[in-house]
């Protein structure tokens, strides 16, 4: 059977790797290739590199670091932010990442996913989402709004809609970030993840909110997420990618152990 | 030099950067008199069977890959190119290479759910693989050790002879399959960190002989 995945998930502005706090205060954690090939080494089961540089300019250093990575791990990695065309998703999957992940493009062009998919695979294209809770109404029902611009700007599209929109165009893995969650540590937005699991028929990667073992657990079970993005938890040693392997196998969670 | 066969299916280049941080000299190439003098083949991909097909009959591969079987070059097949190598494929239902007898099914829709989880097609992640049967490119291969996995279809022999490990995934299926000099996989032995980049370098010390 399946392995339910542990995904570190470094964010990385010009060539350099941060972990930011609900968007802000990001702080400098070192350099993706080195923490790509320690997280590697420790067990990862597949890598995220999130490009978080602000100007286009420098997108090139992002691609330098995407073959650098490409060279020394040899597991899965994907590579998010910043891709808006056919040509971004081109180039970083030339550079040897596994997957790309779309996030605001795909709302702004829906079919950004219907054409990745068909030239490149679905399986290499992942939707990120990023969601933050409101009142539920007609058009949000769920609950869970759409948000873009790291949270700033509301869409007015429902959650649940475009996930399942999205798995029509093509999308692979669906990959929800909860805004509310994200980097408090206080754990996974479970309702979210559920709902998007049990609704979708492609794996779905938990994010935003690991802080504990717990949290990590709960989301891979009632959750049920395929696998789950890690970030502070692991760059701030909360604890190990092996740790959190041992704690998952011994409460019967199906995890890699060996690598 | 290792000849790893490019028919455009994409995703090549990662098994030639597992090669060279291997330290073997290896080569993407679609010249057919490079890939006939090759001490060793590599046929990976990614992609569905009837463009790969489609591509190898174009590029006039599928009678050089042919020749590598017939010649006992050693040969490793990897996900769409441990499919390709049996007859035809349940995938856009075309012919394929006759390599080993048998075809490449498709997953039976829906997969048995496992207690309350459902399981999703494609078969994406990290899963086991049970040998069979001993084989030299799989020696140092623990029971407990994993690979990475993304596909659909799997290859299905027509006889277990062919087959030297199997993967379960709502059904049990063959993941590791070989004739004479050919071994492949369906997983991506690229992308399966120490225990995949054990099984390339076996390959890459292999003679092509299965005892």
């Amino acid at each position: 059977m399946l392995s339910k995945r542990i995904i570190p998930c470094l964010d990385v502005r010009e060539g350099r790797t941060t972990k930011g706090i609900e968007f802000k205060q990001n702080v400098d954690i070192g350099d993706p290739v080195e923490m790509g090939r320690f997280y590697y080494e420790e067990g990862a089961d597949e890598i995220v590199f999130y490009d978080i540089t602000a100007s286009n300019e420098k997108r090139d250093i992002m691609i330098d670091v995407v073959s650098r990575v490409a060279g020394e791990i040899f597991i899965p990695f994907s590579v998010g932010g910043g891709i808006r065309t056919l040509e971004d998703m081109r180039s970083v999957l030339l550079a040897g990442a596994e997957k790309v992940s779309v996030n605001s493009a795909a709302i702004k062009d829906p079919e950004i996913i219907s054409n990745g998919a068909e030239a490149f695979g679905s399986q290499c294209i992942v939707l990120g989402m990023d969601v933050k809770r409101v009142k539920p109404s007609a058009k949000i029902p769920t609950g869970y709004e759409m948000v873009i611009n790291g949270g700033r700007t509301y869409t007015g599209i429902d959650a649940l809609k475009w996930a399942k929109e999205a798995e029509g165009l093509g999308a692979g893995e669906i990959c929800p970030n909860s805004i509310d969650a994200d980097g408090t540590q206080d754990g996974y937005e479970l309702t979210l993840t559920s709902l998007i699991s049990e609704n979708v028929n492609i794996p779905v990667i938990a994010s935003g909110g690991a802080g504990s073992i717990d949290h990590i657990y709960e989301v891979l079970t009632k959750g049920k997420a395929d696998a789950a993005l890690v970030a502070s938890i692991i760059h701030y040693e909360t604890c190990s990618i092996r740790e959190i392997k041992e704690a998952l196998h011994a409460r019967g969670v199906k995890v890699r152990m060996t690598w | 030099m290792i000849a790893i066969i490019d028919y455009k299916a994409g995703n090549l280049r990662s098994v030639e950067r597992a090669l060279k941080k291997l330290g073997f000299d290896c080569r993407i190439t679609l010249d057919r008199e490079e890939i006939l003098a090759a001490d060793r083949v590599v046929f990976p991909g990614v992609g569905a069977a009837g463009k790969a097909m489609a591509d190898l009959r174009h590029l006039g591969l599928d009678g050089v890959l042919k020749r590598v079987f017939e010649n006992g070059t050693p040969f490793l097949g990897i996900c769409i190119g441990a499919q390709i190598i049996l007859e035809r494929s349940e995938e856009d239902h075309v012919l394929c290479l006759g390599l080993i007898p048998g075809e490449t099914k498709a997953f039976p829709a829906p997969l048995p759910s496992v207690g309350d989880e459902r399981l999703k097609i494609p078969h994406m992640g990290w899963n086991g693989l049970r040998l069979i049967r001993k084989h030299p490119v799989l020696s140092g291969i623990r029971p407990e050790d994993e690979f990475y996995f993304v596909h659909s279809y799997y290859p299905m022999p027509v006889s277990d002879t062919y087959v030297f490990g199997t993967t379960k995934y709502g059904i049990r299926f063959p993941s590791v399959i070989g004739n004479r000099n050919l071994i492949a996989m369906q997983f991506h032995l690229e992308k399966s960190g120490a225990p995949g980049l054990r099984i390339l370098k076996n390959f890459c010390h292999w003679d092509g002989q299965t005892c």
